[in-house]
This record gives C-alpha cells, structure tokens and sequence, in this order.
C-alpha cells in the first residue's frame, strides 16, 4: 500500500504582491520503504511540498486544494490536535541545517525523551533506552555518554545524525528529509547518505529526499520528481529519468553537470533563470527559457502525460518521443 | 577496555556545560569581580543586619532622641559608639543603613522577579499569538513605557497609600513593560528558527514549544534586564521615599535617611545623607557592574 498520496495540491501563499502558486497542482505517491528523490532550483516548491504534507505550512501560506493521504487517511483539513499527533508519530522530518535544527539550551537527551513521550506514554527510563538505541543505530560512538551532551558539543554530522536518531524515534512510516546533506561536507555526506539509505532499507520506512543535487539523488532514490515553478515536470524511475530525460528542463539539469561534460568544453546551462512565481507566463513556465519551445507552449500548460515506464511529464514537446507516436493522454 | 570505537576522550571544550563557561568567562573581567564581591557583602550585611547592629532602628523604644544628630565616632545614651553617626531621630546610621539596605533589596529583587514573570508571560503571548492580540498588547506596552516611569510610580503610592508592598507593586506596574518588549523581541526571534520547526515536526505542544523551547532561549536578554531593572527599581523606591510618598518614617529605607539628612546638609550634619547615599550608590553600582559583565558574556557578538 502507498504510504503517501498527494493529488492535485495546491499551497499558495496570500501575500501583498499577490497569490504566490508555490506548489501548484503537484500529484505523487510514495509505496512503503521508497526512496522518492524530489529535485528542483531553489523556489520551485520542494520545500513547500514538504511542509504540506507535514501540515506545517505558516501563514500567508495556505493549502488551497487537493488531497494528501498519509497510510490512506485524509490529512488535508484535519484539525491541528489531530495533525499534531500525525507529526513525528507517521511522518517525520529532517531539516537542512543541523546546526539550527537542534534547541541549543537542551541536552540531546531532553529533546530525545521528549519527542518520545510526545506520542506514547512510557516511563522516562525506557524512552531513555530507546534515545540510546537509536543513537547508536545512527552510529555515534558512546551514546549515553553522548546523550547528556549538548548540541554545541557536536559536530555537523554527528548533530545530523542525532536529528535523523530523533526522526527515527517514533518509527515513523515516512520521513521528509530537506536537503539534510547540503551543509555538510562531501565525505560527510556519502555517509549519511549510506546510513540512511541502510536504515530505511531495514526498517521499511519510505522517504522523500528533497534536494537540488542530482548526484545525490541519483545513488539513493528509486524515484524522481523533478519540480519547476511549482509543478512536477517530470517523475519516472530514476535511471529512466536520468538517462533518457523526456522533459527539456530535466536534461538542462542533466547538461550542467560537470561529470556529463567533455573535458575542456564550456558546460550547458539553460539559459535565462528561475522566473518569478508571481509572475509566470501564461503557458509552460519554462517555455521562455526552453529551446524547443513553440507557440502552444506559450499559450497552454501542458498536461501531465503518462509514458512506458510508469513515468509522467508535463510536455507539449516530450524530447524521446517524437509527436508521431501515439501518447497516452492523461488528464 | 578501550576499544576505539567506545573510546571518547573528553576535552575541556566538550565537557564544558553552558553555564560553566559562562562563569568561567564572567570572572574574566576583574571590574565585574570587584562588583560581584560588594554587591554578595552588601547582601550578607543586610541580612545579617539584626546580629550585627547595636541598635533596632524599627523599635522606637530602642531610639533615644536624645542622641539625635551625633557626629560619627560619638558615644550613644545606649553606651554604644554610633561610628556613622545618627540621624535626626536619633537612629544610628550604621543600623539604620543595614535595615534600610534589607528594603531596598526586597523591593528591588522581588518587584524585579515579579515584573519579569509578568512580563514574559505576557510577552510570550504576544509573540506566539502574532495578530491582533500581538498589537493590542504591545500598544499597550508603548503606551506604558511612554509614560515616565517616577510620574506612573508616584500617582499610584499616592493612591494606595505607603508601604512596601504598596511601592513592590507600582514597581511591578512601572516595569513589566520593560520585560515583555525584550521577551517579544527575542522570542520573534526564537520562533522563526529551525528548531521551532523542528520541534513542530515531531509533534510537540504548542505550549511545550514556547515554554521548554522558545523561553529558555530568550533567557539570556531577560537576565540583564533584570539586573539593570533591580537597581532600577532600587533607585526608584529610594526616590518614592525621598520625596515622602514611598516608606513611612517609622521604617526608614535608605530614601528616608537621605530624606532625612538632606535639611541639615548646609549646617554641616553631612554624614545623616552622605552615608545612606553612598550605600545606595554602592549597591546600584555594583548591580550595574554585575549586570554589565553578564550582558558581555551572553553577547555572543562581543566574545573574543
């Protein structure tokens, strides 16, 4: 069974400038022990997604229609008491920067044992052995002594790993993890990567990577959703995607890899840059920016299509099928 | 037993809690030390004040007029040597000041401690709720801090009449101001940051996060403003009395001495102000002093 259904959502924020469509009509879902690699700029409404599904959207944010199902059960418009035992119990998040993430004037066993006794009623000594427990399964060396350590104390990726330890407490079925390998170094990072990779494998927990980093995506995830201005331009399987791109966007991305290029040359970029989510044309928010792109492009959003290979892309002009073939219309 | 995955070697640095290096960096400065001493000896002769005075200066049957306006140094009717000198009244000034001292530490530590509780909680409020229980709040905070603190103080002994919990409580009113805008300040702060949303994410209580999260991190700001408002709020009852709406005569602060002495000051009778206002000097200082260094050590920008 899908541990995550997202339909239709849309999360837009009610600002002064006008209605900024972060995520705009983004579908998706992730089976149990998945890896879903959810890829795109800065602005493209990965984040923003996310944190929908965390229900942890702040005004002048606001989910303004869709669906989001966590193990089936309807999460969109569910009460904040409701919402809040979800939180950290099924779905769990890790966030980018360790160094922020962890409250700085309390012991990792304090925030440990608390998010515990959150969601279950146990005695302060077995939450206790369980923070060990999953201290050590993250591989910190010495974890009682380590447990009535302060955050400080840590470095980038022990602190990392302790957000993950925490993440993991409560055995959740999902774990949302934004960007947590970005401000850490690259050894670092192959790490963490593999560590997670190892627990969510053993324990069965599904996972949505959201990150810009290709590379990363590609060792880790099953799958791929490349996002843009809001939308899911492209999802398929990841070495489907990442070797035969359908949508242009997805094969900019690919072109400004530095392993992708011959030594000497100049690297691809896409051209122009990330337009603004108040302000996108009428058609395919990448049309102005795409060199395949026509008249249509600018006049109408394409539909997400389905292609073999259970993958979708939201292309009038997908680049490994020509317009001859026959396309499965989805609407 | 050591193998090196168990092994872990702890340094100074990273068996240092928080508050051992603060301590340890507030003895860095020895001007704060100096203030540390006096303001921990003013404390202990304050209370010790009963065993260690010749004289009750509450107790009227205990003050002779006879003895008023002794030159320090002089031998009392009781057949003690008043080596401050007496008042007007009659009161040795050494016992006088020790008991005056207890006062304007109460006043000043307790209408401190109760304005900041008042204060944080209210501005907690205002910085969790946001909205338009944030800006009534905290126009009412402008509106209270735009009023001069000794007008606001005065109106309200005036009204309730003298004594000390009447002068704790318009300290309390003068100053919660004070603590609910630095709360809200900080804790605007504090709720924007990742841990917040962390915290959040793991589904914790609303007021969990406020209370265990967001408070303590905002406790640093309210510290030294509760030691620049205890001198404060010192300095302000010392002022209620002088000008005659803060303690009764019979219960002399060190406002009232000085109150006291101040009419005899051109005839020469120096010592019945000159050394309760140097033991109210002292006091404020070395509180400021002490606050100063804290204020230094919590600022992270000012670290070395």
């Amino acid at each position: 069974m899908d541990v995550l259904t997202v339909e239709n959502l849309a999360t837009h924020f009610m600002t002064r400038a006008g209605v900024i469509k972060a995520v705009d009509g983004v579908s998706f879902n992730v089976a149990q022990g998945e890896v879903l690699g959810l890829v795109g700029e800065s602005g493209s409404g990965k984040s923003v997604t996310g944190y929908s599904i965390m229900g942890l959207v702040d005004p002048p944010g606001e989910i303004v229609s869709g669906s989001i199902r966590i193990s089936g059960r309807e999460v969109v418009g569910l009460p904040e008491e409701e919402m809040q035992k979800l939180r950290g119990k099924e779905v769990a998040m890790i966030f980018q920067d360790p160094m922020m993430t962890l409250n700085p004037v309390l012991r990792i066993d304090t925030q440990m044992v608390e998010a515990i006794l959150a969601h279950e009623k146990v005695s302060r000594k077995a939450a206790l052995a369980r923070a060990k427990q999953a201290l050590e399964k993250v591989g910190i060396p010495a974890a009682s002594e380590r447990l009535t350590s302060y955050p400080h104390q840590f470095s980038g990726g022990m602190r990392q790993r302790v957000a993950i330890a925490i993440a993991l407490l409560n055995s959740p079925k999902l774990i949302i993890a934004d960007e947590p390998t970005t401000a850490l170094d690259v050894t670092i990072q192959s790490q963490i990567l593999a560590e997670i990779q190892q627990l969510c494998s053993e324990t069965g927990t599904a996972l949505i990577w959201i990150t810009h980093d290709l590379t990363v995506v590609a060792g880790l995830a099953h799958r791929i959703a490349v996002m843009y201005a809001g939308r899911i331009v492209e999802l398929g399987n990841v070495d489907d995607v990442l070797d035969n791109p359908i949508h242009p966007y997805t094969r900019g991305l690919l072109g400004s890899l530095p392993s992708n290029a011959e030594h000497g040359q100049p690297l691809e970029q896409i051209p122009g840059s990330t337009p603004s989510l108040g302000r996108l044309p009428p058609g395919c928010a990448f049309s102005p920016r795409c060199r395949h792109a026509a008249e249509i492009c600018r006049e109408k959003v394409p539909e997400n299509q389905s292609f073999p290979g259970d993958r979708q892309a939201r292309c009038h002009f997908p680049l490994i099928y020509k317009a001859s073939e026959p396309l499965s219309q989805d609407a | 037993m050591n193998s090196p995955s168990t092994t872990v070697i702890p340094s100074a640095a990273t068996t240092e809690t928080p508050f051992k290096r603060f301590v340890r960096n507030f003895f860095e400065d020895r001007i704060a030390v100096i203030g540390l001493v006096t303001l921990l000896s003013i404390i202990v002769l304050a209370l010790l004040a009963p065993f260690i005075t010749p004289q009750n200066p509450y107790d009227l049957a205990n003050v002779d007029l006879m003895d008023s306006r002794l030159a320090p140094g002089s031998e009392t009717m009781d057949g003690y040597v008043a080596w401050l000198g007496t008042d007007g009244a009659g009161r040795d000034l050494y016992s006088a000041i020790l008991y005056g001292l207890r006062i304007s530490l109460v006043v000043g530590v307790l209408s401190g401690i109760i304005a900041a509780t008042v204060g944080m909680s209210i501005g907690l409020i205002a910085a969790y709720a946001g909205g338009k229980v944030e800006s009534v709040i905290m126009r009412i905070v402008d509106l209270q801090l735009s009023l001069p603190a000794i007008l606001v103080a005065l109106v309200l002994v005036a009204a309730l009449g003298k004594g000390v919990d009447k002068i704790i409580f318009a300290l309390i009113v003068v100053q919660w101001a004070y603590y609910a805008r630095t709360v809200r300040g900080s804790a605007l702060v504090e709720r924007n940051k990742e841990y917040v949303e962390a915290a959040k994410s793991l589904g914790l209580s609303k007021t969990r996060i406020v209370f265990r999260h967001i408070l303590p991190n905002c406790l640093a700001p309210i510290i030294v403003v509760l030691t620049v408002q205890t001198a404060h709020a010192i300095s302000l009852e010392a002022t209620l009395s002088f000008l005659g709406v803060g303690l009764p005569q019979t219960e002399p602060s060190l406002g009232v001495l000085i109150s006291n002495g101040f009419q005899y000051m051109l005839s020469g009778r120096y010592w019945i102000s000159f050394f309760p206002g140097l033991a109210l000097l002292l006091t404020i200082v070395s509180i400021n002093l002490v606050g100063d260094r804290i204020r230094d050590v919590l600022n992270p920008r000012l670290e070395k």
